[in-house]
């Protein structure tokens, strides 16, 4: 694992990318920084961290395209898998090397609460909590890119659905809005859920038992309990997927300055699965 | 030691590897000989764990491949069709940084690198970056990263593809001098080329093992299979007959009957078995005189180019039988026996 860190984040910053990639993030953040901290004279960088999340959006499949995608098609993914070596331990090289590069531009803002404290209070606390949410959404960012890197050999594609993926994040909030509230809307909704989850299985497992019993056990339950209890279903879906909204847990760290433990549980679990899923699809290649 | 077991792999409805098995003993030369699109380059890549067999099993020092693959892959350097190169890396780190994912220890990570380097005449670019060498050069340092910390089983897929004829030379001394110590498996196409440094030939074709043995053996049990007779007669359907008659004999045709009163028969034989004698015997009983005979000698070429071919017509001959029943009664049942699967898997 160490040797491939070593050798992704050497290639980085070998190349352009690793120095765009923080460049990009810098000019941006610091554009904000002045403006929101320094002529304004807002004492919070929390408030710069919330305005700036765009810039990831943009530059996070700059970084993660590359990754898994580059080695499938210039077939140097041969080295690797027919190394001692387990897929895992790839995995999480890679992972680890971009979640490094990514963390370097947040380093460095570690200095802007310092900056602001000199010229009047700062609320040191509640801004290094802020960047270590930041921190915890870009876990989650680089896990989806290199999630979907794993799925193509093409880095445009790559970068381009990475792109799409993080700007549906992006608009969570407005899109669950969209939402139906009614009970029986909800419970069609929830149809749909399960169709996808099935397909997941499917596509995982490629087990017909195991993919029909996840099939039954979702419509006879959802079908029960909306025999039951309608009401349960008002709102359900959206309830749901507003669970996973990042701005949801920016806005807890950065405005109301709300340790949201919970919220940080939850990018960092759904970035594991996404490794997780990395090297399940590097695993189920070799056996197509 | 290597044994492969009823090793199948199936790309969708193609049959990539058609059950093959075949056991790998210590300290020789194997050559995977076959067409290109025959399933070397796909059964290497299943010995060498980057692809997963869909049936069968392969043991590597007898660590299975699938559930021991740290410790199988540990005794395996793999040089694939195409290097596996960081075109970014100068030569020295990239077999630094292969030398490190093969888990040698580090205090003997250098070492192991300089001789890498050094048997492979690439030191001398060592701080180059890889991207701007010749093909040759990528070619060797690719074999320097398969040869690192000298694994006991080396593994070479067409290892002299795009080299200029001094290269091939050069790597074909490699490969014998590695051979000395180490188990060496190598593919080709070329058969000149696998019959000059291998102990050992397995012939893939289509996907399935159709010859395994030593070169002399290859030659001995299917080589000798036609001979050549001149016979004095002036009927030359006698002579036919007589010969035809005789047990070993498959075919006989009438090869040359220009000149007047002797006929030449070309024999086709079963294989492996040497009827010099009888042929004499039965000349004698029945009259004739033999005035030629000649055992028509083949070379592995020959042996490759006959092997590969047959069992091209067999499955034409199949299918043909198959066609015009199946659109009547049993489509499905003709589909199922493989040789009437006319699919031509693409690559390797």
């Amino acid at each position: 694992m160490l040797a491939i860190y070593k050798r992704e984040l050497r290639s980085y910053f070998c190349s352009m990318t690793g120095y765009i990639f923080i460049a990009a993030v810098m000019i941006f953040t610091g554009i904000y920084f002045m403006v929101n901290n320094l002529v304004s004279g807002y004492p919070y960088f929390a408030y710069t961290l919330v305005n700036s999340l765009l810039i990831y959006i943009i530059v996070v499949p700059i970084l993660t395209m590359r990754s898994l995608a580059e080695e499938r098609h210039s077939k140097t993914d041969q080295l690797l898998l027919t190394s001692p070596a387990s897929v895992t331990s790839i995995v999480l090289g890679k992972y680890l090397a971009m979640m490094t590069v990514f963390a370097i531009p947040l380093a460095v803002f570690c200095i802007c609460p310092l900056i602001i404290s000199t010229a009047g209070s700062a609320y040191l606390f509640g801004d290094y909590m802020s960047i270590f949410c930041v921190l915890a959404i870009g876990a989650l960012f680089v896990s989806i890119g290199m999630f979907i890197s794993s799925t193509t050999e093409n880095q445009i594609i790559s970068a381009v659905v990475t792109l799409v993926a993080l700007l549906l994040l992006y608009m969570w909030d407005s899109l669950i809005l969209l939402l139906p509230t009614s009970a029986i809307g909800n419970l069609v909704a929830s149809f749909v859920l399960l169709a996808v989850l099935v397909l997941c299985v499917w596509l995982f497992s490629k087990n017909r038992i195991v993919t029909l019993a996840v099939a039954a056990v979702g419509i006879i339950g959802l079908v029960a309990a909306y025999c039951l209890e309608p009401t349960l279903f008002e709102g359900l879906v959206a309830n749901l997927l507003a669970a996973f909204s990042v701005n949801t847990v920016l806005y807890n760290f950065c405005h109301y300055y709300v340790f949201d433990l919970g919220g940080i549980f939850m990018l960092l679990s759904v970035a594991a699965m996404f490794v997780f899923l990395t090297v399940q699809t590097i695993q189920k290649r070799r056996w197509s | 030691m290597i044994e492969v077991k009823n090793l199948i792999k199936r790309y969708g409805d193609n049959l990539a590897v058609d059950n093959i098995s075949f056991t790998v003993e210590d300290g020789q030369i194997y050559g995977f000989l076959g067409p290109n699109g025959a399933g070397k380059s796909t059964t290497m890549n299943i010995m060498t764990g980057y692809l997963a067999a869909t049936e069968g099993e392969v043991f590597i020092n007898g660590h299975n491949i699938t559930d021991e693959p740290e410790a199988a892959k540990k005794c395996i350097g793999y040089l694939p069709e195409m290097p596996p190169l960081y075109t970014d890396m100068t030569v020295i780190e990239y077999l630094k940084f292969a030398a490190a994912l093969k888990k040698i220890p580090a205090k003997e990570r250098s070492n192991a690198v300089t001789e890498a380097m050094e048997i492979t005449k690439v030191a001398n670019v060592s701080d180059r970056l890889i991207a701007n060498l010749s093909k040759g050069y990528k070619q060797r340092v690719g074999l320097a990263q398969a040869v690192l910390g000298m694994p006991e089983i080396i593994i070479l897929d067409e290892p002299t593809v795009g080299l200029d004829p001094k290269q091939i030379i050069e790597i074909r001394d490699l490969i014998k001098s590695l051979g000395e110590k180490h188990t060496v498996i190598l593919s080709s196409h070329i058969l000149s080329e696998i019959q000059e440094i291998c102990d050992k030939i397995l012939i893939i074709h289509q996907g399935r093992l159709i010859a395994n043995g030593t070169p002399a053996e290859l030659e001995e049990t299917l080589g000798n299979s036609s001979m050549e007779l001149t016979i004095k007669t002036d009927n030359p359907d006698d002579a036919v007959a007589m010969v035809s008659a005789i047990q070993g004999v498959t075919k006989v045709k009438v090869a040359d009957s220009s000149v007047q009163g002797e006929v030449t028969l070309s024999l086709k034989l079963e294989r492996g078995v040497d009827l010099r004698e009888e042929i004499f015997n039965a000349c004698v009983k029945n009259g004739y005189v033999l005035l030629m005979m000649k055992a028509t000698h083949f070379s592995l070429e020959h042996i490759f180019l006959e092997l590969t071919k047959e069992r091209r017509r067999v499955r034409r001959r199949v299918k043909k039988k198959v066609q015009p029943e199946a659109s009547e009664a049993a489509p499905q049942e003709a589909e199922a026996t493989p040789e009437t699967t006319e699919t031509e898997k693409e690559g390797e």
